[in-house]
């Protein structure tokens, strides 16, 4: 037993790191759902949630629930195997596209094995494109799910999907090889490296390539969204003209597959701009500012702390026990990381990662809030006439500056 | 067996399986996804033999950009399912003999080489990114820019005939 330990110690750990990643993966999809529902209340002057649970929180297991159990017929005419076959491909590939994310650079250290932070090991070369192959399949979920379904709104949803993200992810792989390009390499951790400017270690947030790569990044964020489907570029399944799309005939979990398959898609999305534009885990501030390391701990007290003076004031006995608990909890955390120096300086990575994807996340909510659907040849135009043309044009200002640096400055 | 071997029959046994389906298949969107796994699972045996670039590209440009266009024509043309015509006799014989010359040639081929395939292509100078464009855009750049020269000239071809029905 011991020597099947050791010799599967890789793949053991593996697995269990899938498993959590899953678990994590899922429950933050969940509470994803309950974040965009509050956000965009908000912003149309509203509650949102707020029955079940405290703020609404258990709203997540409430409808996870109800996806379960809900009745789950087929009708009558759909192509069986596709049909069973669209949400579980649109679920598994979001899911792959997770696992290739490094989300810190340290390893932590237990029982001999170096564990990274994320399922891939951190030197995989073909980091982004293998992100790019697995997104490029993704849309055989949509298109086949309108196709099979047996409907023609459906179809029309499959179509127009098909049609867009043909559209899109050309701008938005051209859009990347700019920062490709100041990298010189594939793979996320050297992006991220590169970014740090190992000579200019002062540099700090002016390091990150969203300042050079501006034109890269609008692209990018502007394809990705239409990549995923979501507000302003719904088409597939805008809802005053398509019923839903090419969900319309799905119903109970094979609908909920498609919903988690459109969030983890978001989270992947958030995950890659702060990774090729806005410096990965890489913390805003110059590196020899250390006391800034006090930063994450500092932000989780006063969270915690906020959390729970709301709890005491909250109308509800329930609220009243849940929140500061949950408040503690933060707080707790915050207090275990300024004690423990070296646990403080292994978080720093994840937190900044996590806290500029939480960031992505709400932009992506913001502007479902904010801005109309586009037309159907309007989204055509946008990405053939605007976006193609203006990330070619940062492709070629780019090799152009890089190569006259290295030219007459002599930089390498 | 090892597990590299493993992986390997598993990916080849897929190609062969989506191959056969494909060929068999009677819905074409049936046949275009048959032919989807075909793709992946080469993407899946380069990689085995470490040529990453190389089977994100497959994925990137057979998996996803082409087999994308052909579904959605398919679906655009909302195709229904093929009335399959009994075998012409003539093609019966010479696609038989053609069958066992193309499968001899291949025997041949493996049985002569004296390398292994593993060891010969995983020479990371081919497989590697680096490598990969040093050869286009080095050593066979007049190729290259002929090849999307002549691609250039189809698109403009297919725009010139498409304009010309509208009129």
């Amino acid at each position: 037993m011991n020597s099947f330990l050791n010799t599967n110690a890789e793949l053991l750990i593996t697995v269990v790191k899938i498993a959590l990643l899953l678990f994590i993966v899922l429950t933050v999809n969940a509470y994803l759902t309950w974040f965009e529902r509050k956000v965009v209340a908000h912003i149309q002057s509203r509650w949102g949630p707020h029955r079940v649970g405290p703020h609404g929180l258990l709203q997540p297991l409430a409808d996870g629930v109800k996806f379960l159990f809900k009745e789950d017929p087929t009708p009558a005419g759909v192509d069986k195997f596709v049909y069973y076959l669209a949400p579980l491909l649109a679920l598994a590939l979001a899911l792959t596209a997770i696992a290739l994310i490094p989300f810190g650079p340290d390893p932590i250290r237990l029982l001999g094995h170096d564990i990274y932070l994320g399922i891939a090991p951190p030197d995989v070369n073909i980091g982004i494109l293998g992100l790019f192959a697995i997104t490029a399949l993704g849309v055989y979920g949509v298109a086949l799910a309108g196709w099979s379904s047996n409907n023609k709104y459906s179809l029309l949803g499959g179509l127009r999907s098909t049609a867009q993200m043909i559209s899109y992810e050309l701008a938005m792989t051209m859009s990347v090889v700019g920062v490709l390009l100041m990298a010189g390499s594939f793979n996320l951790k050297k992006i991220i490296e590169a970014q740090a400017h190992p000579q200019h270690p002062e540099l700090g947030i002016f390091g990150w390539n969203i300042w050079p790569q501006f034109l890269g990044f609008f692209c990018f964020f502007v394809a990705a969204i239409a990549e995923t489907n979501r507000a302003p570029f719904d088409l597939p399944e805008a809802e005053s003209e398509l019923v839903a799309g090419f969900h319309t005939e799905y119903a109970s979990f094979k609908f909920a597959m498609f919903f988690i398959a459109e969030y983890t898609s978001m989270i992947t999305v958030s995950c890659l701009c702060s990774i090729l534009f806005f410096g990965g885990w890489l913390s805003p501030f110059p590196a020899s500012w250390t006391f800034t390391h006090y930063v994450p701990p500092a932000i989780l007290i006063l969270f915690g702390l906020w959390v729970i003076w709301d709890g005491l004031h909250y109308e509800t006995i329930f609220g009243r026990m849940i929140l500061p608990v949950i408040g503690l909890v933060f707080a707790g955390l915050g207090a275990v990381f300024i004690l423990l120096p070296r646990v403080n300086e292994f978080i720093q990575a994840p937190f900044w990662l996590l806290s500029k994807i939480l960031f992505f996340l709400f932009v992506y909510v913001w502007m479902r809030g904010t801005l109309p659907r586009f037309r159907y040849d309007q989204l055509m135009a946008y990405g053939w006439k605007l976006l193609l043309p203006l990330s070619i044009v940062n492709v070629i200002i780019t090799s152009f500056v890089i190569l006259a640096k290295m030219q007459w400055w002599g930089a390498k | 067996m090892t597990a590299p071997l493993l992986v390997f029959f598993v990916l080849a046994g897929l190609a062969v399986v989506g191959a056969v389906s494909l060929i068999l298949q009677k819905h074409p969107i049936h046949s275009a996804l048959s032919l989807i796994v075909v793709m992946v699972a080469l993407a899946g045996l380069y990689l085995l033999l470490g040529a990453e670039f190389v089977a994100a590209v497959q994925i990137i440009v057979y998996g996803g950009a082409i087999m994308v266009l052909f579904v959605f024509v398919i679906m655009l043309l909302n195709a229904g399912v093929e009335e399959h015509t009994s075998i012409s006799k003539m093609a019966g014989a010479p696609g038989l003999l053609l069958v066992v010359a193309l499968a001899g040639l291949v025997a041949a081929t493996i049985v002569r080489s004296t390398d292994s395939i593993q060891g010969t292509l995983q020479t990371g100078v081919m497989s590697s990114t680096p490598g990969i464009s040093n050869m286009i855009f080095r050593e066979f750049v007049y190729p290259f820019e002929l090849t999307s020269f002549l691609i250039l000239v189809a698109v403009l071809g297919a725009t010139v005939l498409a304009q010309r029905e509208k009129s």
